[in-house]
């Protein structure tokens, strides 16, 4: 075993452990915490895929995170409320079908928004993600019916047959599962044509086309499954908030998913585990002994990027497989 | 009636386009010499507009309180260059971006630590108050024309900066051939914190006049940036002409959006419909507008040669 299946396997092992000690000492926040952490993780493998594999530096994913969350919290609204969402088509609360929903349309929006910014690349592709992702913001603040600035509220979580979701414990299992299957997925992409064309892609898209493969629609399968994944991260995110706001959409949350995968590791199959868990962490520990943990937060990023190259995991496993 | 409502939403769009035009001038010329991505840039507009309004309160000026917004964001901007920036040069980026976002994070709650959460209020200059007569009937604020003729003078002063002096020679060397002009002698370092500092000075002097508009407070940059984003992506990252057209397109496909969408819309629905769906439609028409642009020439109106 490498040093980095180690360090993989015991970031895992506390990540499932911490929640079930703290559920067996009655402490359902830190199990809650732990929640966060695994949504937040889940979301960043998504952004790894194709930020870490493909060297997209999406600055947008945050679109897709929302998405995934309002499609949670408008089905939810439209079940409760007893309404069909259009042409008579029942709502539902049962989390498979809100995930299934909620990944076809972060898939199906990544699409044209994939096509568009993959025209272009550098710093033109991070703006472009960016403005995109305002644009669907800014739609969420001025379209009145599902709250607007104010967000949308769901009174109960949403059902998952045989599992009671109200309980933090059950759920995190859930999101828990859920992560381990994204790691797994991600794992199978890397190792797969596609993930092999994709990071050939990243190193050098003119040899990739000279061998007859096109770099545009690797790019394009990519970035979609890769917005597919932060869909369902987003969905779970509502569910566990039992809220969907435009903050979920805003910049910000953009910018904190490249933050968690900076902080674990880009490109490593564990980096947003890991980046999620140190961010939770100094969130709630700094948040803790400061109001303004912001700024101690934003000093620890900048020493980080400055001189911490390879995130956490760069640290304990030492050599990056992906340069 | 509707003439002069027309000029004068015309005039509103060429005064946010004139505003997103300081913005976005100093984007793409640290853009276009250092190869940088600079999310904090935002960060400078808030602090001039803080500086201005602090300033301009202690002493009842606000033409103190605009030079000192000048200086105070040229001088945090020539700080956190040498402090931060210099060491990102070399990097891709994703290291840039996320380092001027931790830069946004320590600057925005910084500032709130030193200003507290309430807004700044700043009031507009009484040679400056007062309204102008539009043709076709209605009156124009005269500090927004005021706006209007600084966003050209800093047009025309950038172009006559760019073309006509030495420090816009090295400049432009700089954007074509950053090693060769250190080979000959230039001090490329100073040059960049100059250039720096002259993007810092110019977010500095948008915050403080637009300060005078609309509340000072923490956060107000970030919407600010990220329409400056667009412009140059419009326009062409590293060419300040592309600035100018862009953020004069934004402006106006901006304002006009706005104030035509929910009464175009009217004619085919019922008007409550129409003012929803039209404002919604209408705070995406520029990214639209952008994608639009960018389907036919993705890299901006006028890009830069390199």
């Amino acid at each position: 075993m490498s040093r980095e299946s180690t360090v993989n396997l015991v970031l895992g092992l506390i990540l499932l452990g911490a929640p079930l000690v703290a559920a067996a000492l009655g402490e359902p926040f830190y199990v809650t915490l732990a929640t966060r952490v695994a949504v937040l993780a889940l979301a960043a493998v998504g952004l790894n895929l194709a930020l870490g594999l493909g060297g997209l530096l999406s600055f947008g994913h945050a679109a897709f995170f929302g998405l995934g969350g309002y499609v949670a919290g408008i089905l939810a609204t439209h079940a409760f409320n007893g309404e069909p969402l259009f042409a008579g088509i029942p709502a539902t609360t049962s989390m498979p079908l809100i995930w299934a929903t909620g990944v076809i349309v972060a898939g199906l929006v990544a699409l044209p928004i994939g096509a568009i910014s993959l025209r272009t690349s550098g710093v033109y592709f991070i703006m472009i993600t960016l403005a995109f992702a305002q644009m669907i913001y800014y739609f969420a603040i001025s379209w009145p019916a599902y709250g607007g600035e104010d967000g949308l509220s769901m009174s109960v979580r949403n059902a998952f047959p045989g599992v009671s979701t109200a309980k933090p414990l059950p759920y995190f299992l859930i999101c828990f599962a859920v992560l381990m299957a994204a790691l797994l997925l991600f794992r199978f992409v890397e190792g797969s044509r596609l993930g092999t064309a994709l990071q050939a892609a990243r190193q050098n898209g003119t040899r990739l086309a000279a061998v007859g493969i096109a770099p545009f629609n690797i790019r394009l399968v990519a970035f979609a499954v890769s917005a597919m994944i932060t869909g369902f991260a987003g969905a779970l995110y509502a569910d566990l908030n039992r809220f969907v706001g435009p903050s979920m959409l805003s910049w910000h949350m953009s910018g904190e998913l490249m933050v968690l995968i900076i902080l674990g590791g880009k490109g490593r199959l564990f980096g947003p585990v890991a980046g999620a868990m140190i961010f939770v962490l100094l969130e709630h520990v700094l948040g803790g002994i400061t109001e303004r943990w912001q700024f101690f937060l934003g000093l620890i990023l900048l020493g980080i990027v400055l001189f911490a190259r390879g995130g956490l995991l760069g640290l304990l496993s030492g050599k990056p497989r992906h340069v | 009636m509707f003439t002069a409502l027309l000029i004068e939403q015309l005039l509103n769009g060429l005064q946010l386009g004139v505003m997103l035009f300081l913005m976005a001038a100093g984007l793409t010329l640290i853009f276009g010499v250092m190869g940088l991505i600079n999310l904090a840039h935002g960060s400078l507009y808030m602090i001039g507009a803080f500086a201005c309004a602090t300033v301009a309160g202690a002493t009842g000026s606000f033409w103190i309180g605009l030079i000192a917004s000048l200086t105070a964001a040229a001088g945090v901007g020539a700080i956190i260059e040498v402090a931060v920036i210099r060491r990102l040069y070399d990097r891709d980026h994703l290291d840039q971006v996320l380092a001027t976002f931790a830069l946004i994070l320590i600057l925005s709650e910084g500032c709130r630590w030193l200003f507290g959460s309430f807004p700044l209020y700043l009031d507009i200059p009484p040679v400056l108050q007062g309204a102008v007569p539009l043709p076709g009937g209605g009156q124009y604020q005269l500090y927004r024309l005021a706006i209007i003729g600084v966003g050209i003078a800093v047009a025309v002063g950038l172009y006559l900066l760019i073309s006509k002096t030495r420090l816009g020679m090295r400049i432009r060397a700089g954007e074509s051939d950053r090693e060769m002009i250190g080979a000959l002698g230039v001090d490329i370092g100073t040059l960049y914190t100059v250039v720096f500092a002259l993007g810092a000075a110019l977010a500095g002097l948008a915050g403080a006049l637009v300060g005078a508009l609309q509340s000072v407070q923490v956060g107000m940059g970030e919407p600010v940036l990220i329409l400056a984003f667009v412009v140059i992506v419009i326009g062409g990252i590293g060419s300040i002409k592309g600035a100018l057209v862009g953020a004069v397109i934004v402006g106006v496909v901006d304002t006009m959006g706005r104030f035509l969408l929910p009464s175009l819309l009217s004619l085919a629905m019922p008007a409550a419909q129409a003012t929803t769906i039209g404002a919604a439609l209408a705070s995406m028409l520029i990214y639209v507008v952008m994608a639009l642009i960018l389907a036919f020439r993705p890299s901006g109106l006028f890009a830069a040669q390199s």
